[in-house]
């Protein structure tokens, strides 16, 4: 992804010129002392909760919050793990990652695929009223959720479909940030002639997607999968409102009914809090620098 | 396609038991050219359907059915049941039995709003400007800060409850190594707010931070060579060359991060545990997003949330409007 190579990767052509002080501009610096202890502690800071949960989650109920606290991992991890995976949300921990896994995936698969095929049609595709509809995928990309639970609720209710979880999944069957996403990766890496030659050939517009557009937009598919799922995995309000008191739960649902409980069996609730992100981290390592240049990419053609 | 009438110079076995291929009719070509013209000018709303489908009925049709909603009483029990109210609901939370709590929220959701926008956007500029250096251990130091981002609000904000927490709590604990505290984090207006806005920024600085950093190398590096040739020091150039560059992508983040701000909701709805719906024992965090709750499925006034969440949208919707002021004359001084 070009938009996340360094600068300072680039060979230094500014060495073979006579100024060495143009040389030293801008990316080009070497980062001074001040800046890597900086540096050092803002990972620290970001990374310093996500160890202290592994503490925490490996403790008991007193050591958690002895004074002073444990900085070491205790040993009684996997007692913990084991009682959430049994008992958080009602069914334990396993039937909770399960439909966080089934219902982040369903919305990632439709979502990913939704938005390719407008974002094509707004991309390169010819059609009366374009503009505007373009104008309103746009104004929608800051309506917010909050704005719609009421409503929503009310009518998964009459559908019959409160406390399922297609509940959580027919609401975001596609985004108009995903559509947004795929026009803009789509009008810039989709040379119109390769579209031309296509039809030239006699492909139809199936064909067409099938053949050239889907390969084609690859990479952005997997950004935009990606950056989905983790969206959907943590999504919280509408769960919150539509699966409340379910015996159904996903594994946000599951954590909040661990933290407004009447317990406060704090190594319990972090083993669960572990529980829930360890997936997502886990994605994370596989794939983070591609959701790092994901994220980056969309910010800056967004 | 043009390879089903094309006589079968190779075909297999299969395709003798076909009749052969009919000739080139007039009537076939017009049939092809017809389905070429559908293929054309339907194909792009087809493709375009599926998302103004799912728009209409869970984006446009909920956000007025909210609207509709917010001038009647409807019970959470009993959604079918609407009684017409007029602006009562609105009353209710302007001057009302609520106004006390409606203000409070209003308020809440401000302050919270700059108490976590502000720092984090300030430390995100910094710390992008940062890694934009050349250094060691570049890819770790990024993924490293956008970890946080890959937690959950729930998972987030139930460790730091247990970090605020007034027993044990390790906040407290640092605080009493400098001879400070203890202090009750939970209680008091200023402090819960403080510590809900901590996990806020612990969340997104670092996915600030990328994107910041994303912007400044798509700045040319001929105008930070020419203000080094002019004598312009590290600090000099990110102040006169880096943050103008910058200023689209600022105010994009700015207003992306005002309008998560406005609808913050699992933060303090968690950090409060028990408490949590009211947001907090005495309402101290209760933004707009927990007073929307509160009243539909709390309370089981889902008129009233339905104009809280009215009310939200409005205040979007100025925030959008100041924003395309802002755009608009940062355009015209360039």
């Amino acid at each position: 992804m070009t938009t996340t190579t360094p600068a300072s990767d680039l060979p230094r052509r500014t060495a073979t010129r006579p100024s060495a002080r143009a040389g030293r501009a801008g990316g080009q610096h070497r980062a001074g002392r001040l800046a890597r202890v900086v540096l050092g502690l803002a990972a620290l800071a970001s990374l310093f909760p996500l160890y202290w949960t592994l503490v925490a989650a490996s403790t008991d109920s007193h050591a958690v919050v002895s004074s002073p606290p444990p900085l070491l991992p205790g040993g009684n991890l996997f007692e913990n793990l084991t009682y959430v995976w049994n008992n958080a949300g009602g069914r334990g921990m396993g039937v909770a990652l399960l439909n966080s896994t089934l219902v982040a995936g369903a919305v990632t698969v439709s979502t990913v695929t939704f938005s390719v095929l407008a974002g094509f049609a707004f991309a390169k595709l010819r059609f009366r009223g374009k503009k505007v509809m373009l104008g309103l995928v746009l104004s929608t990309l800051a309506v917010p959720a909050q704005l719609s639970v009421v409503p929503l609720f009310i009518l998964t209710k009459n559908l019959g479909l409160a406390n399922h979880l297609g509940a959580l999944i027919l609401p975001v069957l596609v985004t108009a940030f995903g559509v947004f996403f795929m026009r803009q990766f789509l009008s810039q890496a989709l040379p119109t002639e390769l579209l031309e030659a296509a039809r030239v050939d006699g492909a139809n517009s199936l064909r067409v997607i099938w053949h050239v557009v889907f390969p084609v937009a690859r990479p952005a598919m997997a950004v935009l999968g990606m950056l989905t799922f983790v969206q959907s995995w943590n999504d919280f309000l509408w769960p919150i409102i539509v699966m409340n008191g379910s015996t159904n739960p996903t594994v946000q649902v599951a954590l909040a009914g661990l933290g407004t409980g009447w317990s406060t069996d704090w190594s319990v609730i972090t083993a669960g809090a572990l529980m829930g992100t360890l997936p997502l981290l886990l994605v994370f390592a596989l794939f983070g620098r591609h959701i790092v240049g994901g994220i980056t990419q969309g910010a800056l053609k967004g | 396609m043009a390879s089903t009438t094309a006589p079968s110079r190779n075909g297999p076995a299969g395709r003798r038991s076909t009749p052969p291929p009919p000739p080139r009719s007039a009537r076939a070509s017009a049939w092809r050219s017809r389905l070429h013209r559908w293929d054309t000018k339907g194909t792009p709303y087809a493709l375009v359907a599926p998302f103004f489908l799912v728009f209409a009925a869970f984006g446009l049709f909920p956000l007025l059915y909210t609207g509709w909603l917010s001038f009647h009483r409807v019970s959470l029990y009993n959604v079918d049941r609407a009684e017409w109210v007029g602006l009562r609901n609105y009353a209710d939370l302007f001057t009302g039995q609520v106004s006390h709590y409606f203000w409070n929220a209003l308020l809440n959701t401000f302050t919270l709003g700059v108490l976590s926008t502000v720092p984090q956007l300030l430390m995100a500029l910094g710390l992008a400007h940062l890694l934009n250096y050349r250094l060691r251990a570049r890819g770790f130091l990024r993924t490293a800060l956008l970890a946080p981002y890959a937690t959950s609000v729930a998972a987030a904000t139930l460790v730091f409850a247990l970090i605020f927490s007034p027993e044990g709590g390790m906040a407290n604990w640092v605080l009493g190594l400098f001879g400070a505290g203890p202090v009750h984090w939970e209680a008091g207006r200023w402090s819960s707010q403080f510590a809900i806005s901590v996990i806020v920024t612990w969340r997104w600085t670092g996915y600030n931070a990328l994107i910041f950093l994303a912007a400044m190398q798509a700045v040319p590096r001929e105008l930070y060579e020419a203000a080094a040739l002019d004598g312009a020091n590290r600090w000099k150039q990110f102040l006169h060359v880096t943050i103008p560059a910058l200023r689209p992508t600022i105010l994009f983040t700015v207003i992306v991060s005002t309008i998560g701000a406005t609808q913050l909701f699992g933060e303090p709805y968690l950090f409060g545990g028990q408490s949590g719906h009211q947001g907090g024992t005495d309402h101290q965090y209760e933004t707009l997003g927990i007073l929307m709750y509160d009243q539909g499925f709390h309370s089981s006034m889902l008129g009233r949330a339905s104009a809280v969440a009215w009310i939200m949208f409005g205040l979007l919707l100025l925030i959008g409007l100041v924003n395309a002021l802002i755009t608009r004359r940062l355009r015209a001084s360039q």
